[in-house]
């Protein structure tokens, strides 16, 4: 069947095509479509799930592949640092099912805090790693991954960046899919328990095997070596060779040379595809590193060549690749004119910028609003996290004074109060988020007796990822109802004294709420509670009394709404964007914001 | 056929349906294609995008600079932003109601579009739509996308056929919402037709 898919949903069926058992993920952009399309196709006889977090994901799927199961595991690439505990201990054991590791990678960063390299991650990790340029390619790239794993029997990392999960291509798959047979987990303590003299062993192992997959590697069918021998060649990696490859479609016969698995190297095929060659050019995301593996081959091998990349400066270290900067790049190596004519638009008016913001009527804004009504002339940290919430450091909210890493807003607060005695720390932290990695952070605080008040913003779900469930939601993703995991039960079980509940819409009850927590000692909580707008009925729309209004345009100087424009002088809402929320009309001074909610 | 087609406008406007009904029915066509999207933080109110690929012998996902055959701009100054994409002779297509920025009730500076479109026409072949005017029967902004689509394809310049269009529509399109969207594709359509032959 010949279906039009993301690259996500390619990967997503590939691994299904490969006969997977198990998958597991969290989500995280740009990985999130995996799980999501295995949900949505058929899979009968797969276990699936969105797990607590990476960590949690990778370690379910090791028990599965410890069975002989197939396994796939989904994330981010910062995801990827979060499951790097039982990653670089499964690599000591090793699997006997496939277990393949999607770590999706974003150049740019489009939608991360990092631009690291999960290439580098396997060399680190000591285990194989496939980088596809497509779509289409990933589909079949990733059935290859599982092949692998077993053959050699370790977890494989499977790296897509975001231009490939979120393009869109035809695959041919089967109408039907069906997990393969396993036979189940053996016990062998001797096999499946980590003790220092087993890793000792395994190392070797490792190492030796990974120059055997170093050898094969140079046979696997998507390391390729086009256009004819010369003096000059260009090796690209991933995607960045579907960029060269537009650039060069009028030259073939320039030589062009594609890693695909650019850990265990496959030197041999690269030694024999740059017979000839002295200079190359090597176009590749995120870090150097197949640039600094042919290096090391040039140095290990006397090879007279001269290597262009980003250790030299030829190619920028940071940002994503494009058609553009590879035929510009491309043209200067090759001598040759690769650049199409475009459009000069130094002279035109001065673009609006569009940041991105809250939504109107987003329960965040009006939580923020209340924090910062409540502390109002005191001191104040705001220490946030990861989620549609951190664009609450947006003006004129401007409630975000930190973000790092998941969970780490909880954390932070905790150290900020020993350095600023005299000031309130606070911590945002989503609900996704909060289950993820927050609750460590919290007993921590309990523990040390710190003094923070914690924010959960409660939206109930997985807002800035496309909305997936969490523990919270009271669903899951084998299609059942289940019992919700309550953010209170869970606060207090841990021992937080003071733990309050406010919808932040009512911005009296929630100012107080915030006011009395800021009076007490040790860990206090709030629990913001107010579905995401993305996921509700509008309850009605408000709007401005003309006659009432006296244009001092508090409320779009307070809280920064979509909907709030000033059209003719006069303040007027958006009734395309207006959901009815109500926070402008508690703003307002002179009460000219009313609503007609149906409700 | 070849033919590459990007879809801007800024997060909520509807591009990406657009942008599926685009590449469903140049397959249903018979051609290869590829398409590509901007997903994640930049959907809530930023610019976005959608490549439209159409053809064989396509590597990259999104249209390199200066190769597309048409710009479909949902909004001016996107289309501007945009611009550098276009190849030389191709066609702009473009929405003349302005979205102004979150920003703009913040820090005024009276955008509304009229200067970018301005700019544009001096600088390449523009077809000017009405996208608000043309919603007003429909009571709503959230068939500009379908209006905008019909209004390509009456121009003649996009190459897919009407009723591989419509026909498509049917399938992405829930059907309780199906025919307020054929109506304002009709309307889009002849939008287009009118809007070429004044150019000619």
């Amino acid at each position: 069947m010949k279906q039009y898919v993301m690259g996500n949903s390619a990967i997503a069926l590939g691994a299904l095509a490969a006969g997977i058992r198990f998958a597991a993920g969290y989500p995280g952009t740009p990985s999130s479509e995996i799980i999501e399309t295995i949900s949505r196709s058929p899979h009968e006889g797969v276990y699936l799930e969105w797990s607590v977090n990476e960590k949690a994901a990778l370690e379910a799927a090791a028990a599965a592949a410890y069975s002989g199961a197939r396994a796939l595991v989904t994330m981010k690439q910062m995801g990827l640092n979060v499951a790097s505990d039982p990653l670089m201990s499964v690599v000591y054991i090793g699997v006997r099912g496939g277990l393949v590791i999607v770590s999706a990678d974003d150049p740019g960063p489009i939608s991360s805090q990092t631009e690291q390299d999960t290439r580098r991650f396997a060399d680190f990790a000591r285990i194989p790693v496939f980088d596809p340029a497509t779509p289409e390619e990933a589909y079949t790239m990733i059935q290859d991954a599982f092949d692998y794993s077993e053959k050699y029997g370790t977890p494989v990392l499977f790296r897509p960046v975001t231009r490939v999960c979120h393009a869109y291509a035809s695959v041919e798959t089967p109408d039907a899919f069906a997990p393969r047979p396993f036979d189940g987990f053996q016990k062998d303590s001797s096999r499946w328990v980590i003790f220092p003299r087993l890793s000792r062993e395994n190392h070797l192992k490792i190492e030796q095997r990974n120059a055997e997959m170093a050898r094969d590697f140079s046979g696997y069918r998507f390391n390729t070596a086009e256009g004819v021998p010369g003096e000059k060649a260009v090796v690209a990696s991933g995607v960045s060779w579907a960029y060269a490859k537009e650039c060069l479609k009028e030259h073939p016969e320039v030589r062009l040379i594609r890693i695909a698995t650019a850990f265990p190297f496959p030197e041999d095929f690269l030694l024999s595809a740059l017979e000839g060659v002295r200079e190359v050019l090597v176009l590749e995301e995120l870090s150097p590193y197949v640039e600094e593996q042919i290096l090391k081959t040039a140095g290990k091998h006397h090879l007279s060549l001269k290597v262009r990349g980003k250790l030299d400066g030829t190619v920028p270290h940071n940002g994503e690749n494009s058609v553009a900067l590879s035929g510009q790049l491309l043209s200067g190596f090759l001598g040759l004119s690769l650049r199409k004519p475009q459009m000069d638009v130094s002279d035109a008016p001065p673009l609006p910028a569009r940041p991105p913001v809250l939504c109107a009527g987003c329960p965040h804004r009006a939580s923020f609003y209340a924090v910062k009504q409540a502390m109002k002339g005191r001191k104040a940290f705001f220490c946030g996290d990861i989620g549609c919430y951190t664009l609450g450091n947006a003006m004129p909210l401007d409630m975000v004074d930190t973000c790092l890493c998941m969970g780490a807003g909880i954390t932070m607060a905790q150290g900020f109060r020993h350095t600023h005695p005299d000031t309130a720390c606070f911590a945002f932290v989503g609900d996704s988020t909060f289950f993820a990695s927050g609750m460590t952070g919290v007993v921590n605080a309990v523990y040390n007796e710190a003094d923070i008040i914690l924010c959960v913003l409660d939206n109930s779900t997985t807002a800035m990822t496309g909305h997936q469930p969490h523990p919270g939601t009271g669903r899951n993703m084998m299609g059942g109802a289940v019992e919700k995991v309550s953010i209170e039960n869970v606060l207090k079980g841990m021992g937080v004294k003071t733990v309050v509940t406010v919808d932040p819409l009512d911005q009296k009850a929630a100012v107080q709420a915030v006011r009395d927590c800021a009076e007490a000692p040790g860990v206090r909580a709030v629990i913001f509670r107010s579905p995401c707008v993305a996921l509700t009925r509008p309850s009605g729309k408000c709007a401005v009394s003309a006659e009432k209004c006296i244009s001092c345009k508090k409320c779009i100087r307070e809280i920064g709404c979509p909907a709030l424009i000033v059209r003719d002088g006069r303040v007027t809402i958006d009734g395309n964007l207006c959901v009815g929320c109500g926070l402008c009309a508690s703003v307002c001074p002179v009460q000219a914001i009313g609503g007609e909610r149906h409700e | 056929m070849n033919k590459d087609i990007l879809i801007c406008g800024v997060g909520g406007q509807g591009t990406v349906l657009a942008s599926k009904i685009l590449a469903a029915a140049a397959m249903e066509e018979g051609n290869s294609v590829h398409s590509a999207e901007t997903i994640g933080m930049a959907q809530r109110g930023g610019s976005v995008t959608s490549h439209v690929r159409i053809g064989e012998n396509v590597f990259s996902p999104l249209i390199p600079l200066g190769c597309a055959d048409m710009i479909l701009a949902f909004e001016p100054a996107e289309a501007v932003r945009n611009a550098p994409y276009l190849r030389q002779g191709g066609i702009l297509i473009v929405n003349r109601a302005a979205v102004r920025p979150v920003t703009e009730s913040l820090h005024p500076t009276g955008y509304d579009g009229t200067e970018m479109l301005a700019w544009l026409q001096n600088r390449c072949g523009c077809l000017l739509v009405d996208g608000e005017e043309a919603c007003r029967p429909f009571g709503s902004a959230k068939f500009l996308n379908i209006i905008l689509l019909g209004a390509a394809a009456g121009s003649g310049h996009l190459g897919i056929g009407r009723e591989s269009l419509l026909g498509r529509m049917e399938k992405l399109i829930p059907a309780r919402y199906l025919e307020p969207n054929r109506s304002a594709f009709e309307a889009g359509y002849r939008i287009g037709q009118a809007a070429e032959s004044a150019e000619k």
